[in-house]
């Protein structure tokens, strides 16, 4: 589903260097500690920004140049995931078409994505006026509207109490179970992903240092996982 | 170095254009005044006396300006009184006030037969002579003195109260303050808006117009003016226009070299909390500075409205056509500014550019005087520019606001595309739909403030107009003129304060209307 091929990414004098791959299904946990490079790994495989050396492949082919929008994935940011001046229901309906003409079948596929993160019934709500759990679910909803078959999560939940936070998690995971979602979520928090993530990398001063299937990688822990324990 | 990968939205894309545009409408007057220019004869003595009044009034209308908004400012940075917050709205208002209606209301006060001179003649004093460089100086002051407290008051609220309170416990003096906070907040603002306020005065026309005149007291705009007016000498009129573009050029230039902090918008009500310990004394002089500071802004208004009322009931058509004139003129001219600086104001917040911002703030350094002229010696052979005056005037009106506009608009872009963009970029957005949802609704504050501004400044212009518009084209500054000229003052006080009205509500309705599409 996604390989990153020697790419090589210099942005305001750090620079990343990452080779990855995730298969189809697979749901990778990027965790690192505060400027280690893990929203600039988000970031070039969102296409926010361009590799200086190497190729992103998704679904198989080169999008190393591709904006973003011409990539075949959703994104959940930490934050600012709505538009705070539309509702619920238009919020959603953006990741169908953008200037919000839909038909009656369309409108049928918001209101059922907005039902399965458990949001019926509040499409007319502004998001000023929802929790920080009901605002990410909104989201939540449009990412699985918009169908594509990779997602990538810049820890999305981190505002959330630790409650609420696993709640989220949990959803997602059942979400993904559903939809046979591929997955890269940033994460500081190791708790976070367990039970949602299969796979694990470890990024240190901008290089991958560890990369394997989760469970193993908790089943015998190396050395330099063991202070995110 | 990697790229910021998202490509040029349709909206930044138009912004190049514009700029192109607007370069080119501006650089092109500019172009045709140089080349006439080569053709003309050297310059007068008449031309020299001109040249040196002109930057003799900007040198003294800046340095009183600045000098004389340091206490104002400071006090009101340090003290809480009564009414502190209306005083510092009041500072925004000679911005967007009519420049020919200020005079009249400087004229009531201190002309001859004004209140001023009225007090001086009871204690046996003569009135004070208000036209030539005392008026052009004192109107000056009148306009730039807010804006340069404005500008320190700034520097003094930026000072950081954890700083003032630290000082506070190492058990500072206000000697000490004034030696660690005050002396180098002043020496990092103080040359900046003494040469914005030089660049100011340099260009101002109508002040000239009505105060100055005569050998003694005529600006370069003034005698470009004389020049196209009276003598249609298009040569000397190009020849000045270019001392006056080489002059603006110069000041311009160290005005950019001494960054200005932003002067609208900002929060400057916020209650000066911080400076307890050290505004103990003082309290008298301090009250003396802020009455002697209100009463110069606000009892030029007062006489303009306590003797415009009445005045205003029997206005003459000729009056009301132009206000219709005006209200129309105001109204294109502020949506061709909003329609030139919206795309250019996305393109500066994606990419910073030192060309871009140049064409942003050309206008201020190129009078509109010297566009006039350029723009008639284009125009003059192939239509009739007498017959385009309106358009012209909307045109360079729209063109001088630019640069505010920008201003107020680019921090507002760069916050939507900041908390937006990349959500937008995410799900597609493109074209009106990404400025309708991510832009616009973050922004309508801004545009409604940037679009007031634009009008109200177009609604007070008396520069191109007064160049080559016919009487059947006046505009309301314009007839106010003409009226002043024929000595029937009461219908021009009734002009005045209708003019004054008809800027402020522009003004607010613009500024409204944006706030209130932003909450809706």
């Amino acid at each position: 589903m996604l390989r990153l091929e020697h790419t090589v990414t210099k942005l305001d004098g750090f620079t990343l260097r990452a080779d990855l791959t995730l298969e189809p299904g697979r749901r990778l946990a990027v965790l690192g500690a505060s400027g280690s490079g893990k929203s600039t790994l988000l970031n070039l495989i969102a296409g926010f920004v361009l590799p200086d050396e190497g190729k992103v492949i998704i679904g198989g082919l080169d999008r190393s140049r591709a904006s973003v929008a011409d990539r075949p994935l959703s994104i959940l940011f930490q934050d600012s995931n709505l538009f705070p001046h539309l509702s619920v229901f238009d919020n959603v309906a953006l990741g169908l078409r953008s200037d919000l003409r839909l038909d009656g079948d369309q409108r049928a596929r918001v209101s059922d994505s907005l039902a399965q993160v458990g949001m019926d019934g509040m499409e007319s709500r502004l998001p000023g006026s929802l929790s920080g759990g009901q605002q990410s679910r909104v989201a939540l909803a449009r990412m699985l509207l918009r169908d594509q078959p990779l997602a990538l999560m810049d820890e999305p939940f981190s505002a959330l109490d630790p409650g609420l936070r696993r709640e989220m998690l949990d959803l997602v995971a059942a979400l993904c179970d559903r939809t046979k979602l591929t997955l890269a979520m940033v994460t500081h928090d190791l708790r976070d992903v367990s039970g949602l993530c299969t796979d694990l990398c470890l990024l240190e001063s901008g290089r991958i240092v560890l990369q394997g299937p989760l469970d193993d990688i908790l089943a015998d822990p190396p050395a330099l996982i063991r202070p995110w324990l | 170095m990697a790229d910021r990968a998202q490509p040029l939205t349709f909206l930044q894309g138009l912004g190049g254009c514009v700029a192109a545009g607007v370069a080119l409408v501006l650089l092109g007057p500019l172009a045709a005044v140089a080349l006439r220019a080569e053709e003309a004869a050297r310059l007068t003595g008449a031309d020299w006396a001109a040249i040196r009044f002109t930057v003799l009034q900007a040198l003294l209308s800046a340095a009183l300006s600045v000098g004389l908004a340091i206490p104002v400012a400071r006090t009101l940075a340090r003290r809480v009184f009564p009414g502190r917050r209306l005083l510092v709205t009041l500072m925004g208002a000679p911005f967007i006030l009519p420049v020919i209606v200020a005079v009249f209301g400087l004229l009531a006060v201190f002309g001859r037969n004004g209140w001023f001179s009225q007090v001086l003649d009871l204690v046996g004093l003569p009135p004070i002579e208000i036209y030539g460089l005392h008026g052009v100086v004192l109107a000056h002051v009148f306009f730039n003195l807010p804006l340069a407290v404005r500008l320190f008051l700034q520097g003094w609220l930026a000072i950081p109260t954890e700083r003032v309170r630290l000082a506070s416990s190492l058990g500072f003096t206000a000697r000490d303050i004034r030696r660690h906070f005050e002396v180098p907040m002043l020496r990092a603002t103080a040359p900046g808006a003494f040469l914005v306020i030089f660049l100011i005065c340099t260009s101002s026309f109508a002040v000239a117009l009505i105060l100055g005149g005569g050998p003694r007291a005529t600006t370069i705009e003034l005698a470009i003016y004389q020049a196209f007016r009276f003598d249609f000498d298009l040569g000397r009129a190009a020849m000045l226009g270019a001392v006056q573009v080489g002059i603006c050029a110069v000041a311009a230039l160290l005005v950019l070299r001494f960054a200005i902090p932003r002067v609208l918008g900002g929060s400057l009500d916020r209650e000066p909390m911080q400076w307890e310990a050290f505004v103990g004394r003082g309290r008298f002089a301090d009250g003396l500075i802020i009455l002697l500071a209100a009463l110069f802004l606000v009892l030029p208004l007062l006489a303009l409205v306590g003797r415009g009322v009445d005045a205003m009931a029997g206005l003459p058509p000729s009056v009301w056509h132009a206000a219709l004139r005006s209200l129309v003129l105001a109204t294109a001219s502020a949506a061709l500014a909003l329609a030139l600086a919206l795309p250019m104001a996305a393109l500066m917040a994606r990419r910073t550019r030192t060309g871009l911002e140049l064409i942003g703030a050309l206008s201020i350094a190129i009078s509109p005087l010297v566009i006039g002229t350029g723009a008639f010696l284009i125009l003059n052979p192939i239509a009739n520019p007498v017959a385009l005056a309106l358009p012209i005037t909307g045109l360079v009106n729209a063109l001088m606001s630019l640069p505010f506009l920008l201003r107020a608009l680019l921090p507002a872009i760069q916050q939507a595309e900041a908390s937006q963009g990349r959500l937008a970029d995410a799900l597609g957005l493109k074209g009106v739909d990404r400025l309708r949802h991510a832009i616009l609704p973050r922004i309508w504050p801004s545009l409604g403030f940037g679009a007031g501004l634009s009008a109200a400044l177009s609604m007070g212009d008396l520069g191109v107009i007064a160049l080559f518009s016919s009487p059947a084209q006046g505009t309301l500054p314009l007839e106010m003129y003409r009226l002043m000229g024929s000595y029937r003052t009461d219908d021009a006080q009734g002009a005045a304060l209708l003019l004054l009205a008809l800027s402020l509500a522009l003004f607010w309705v613009f500024d409204r209307g944006g706030r209130l599409r932003a909450t809706a």
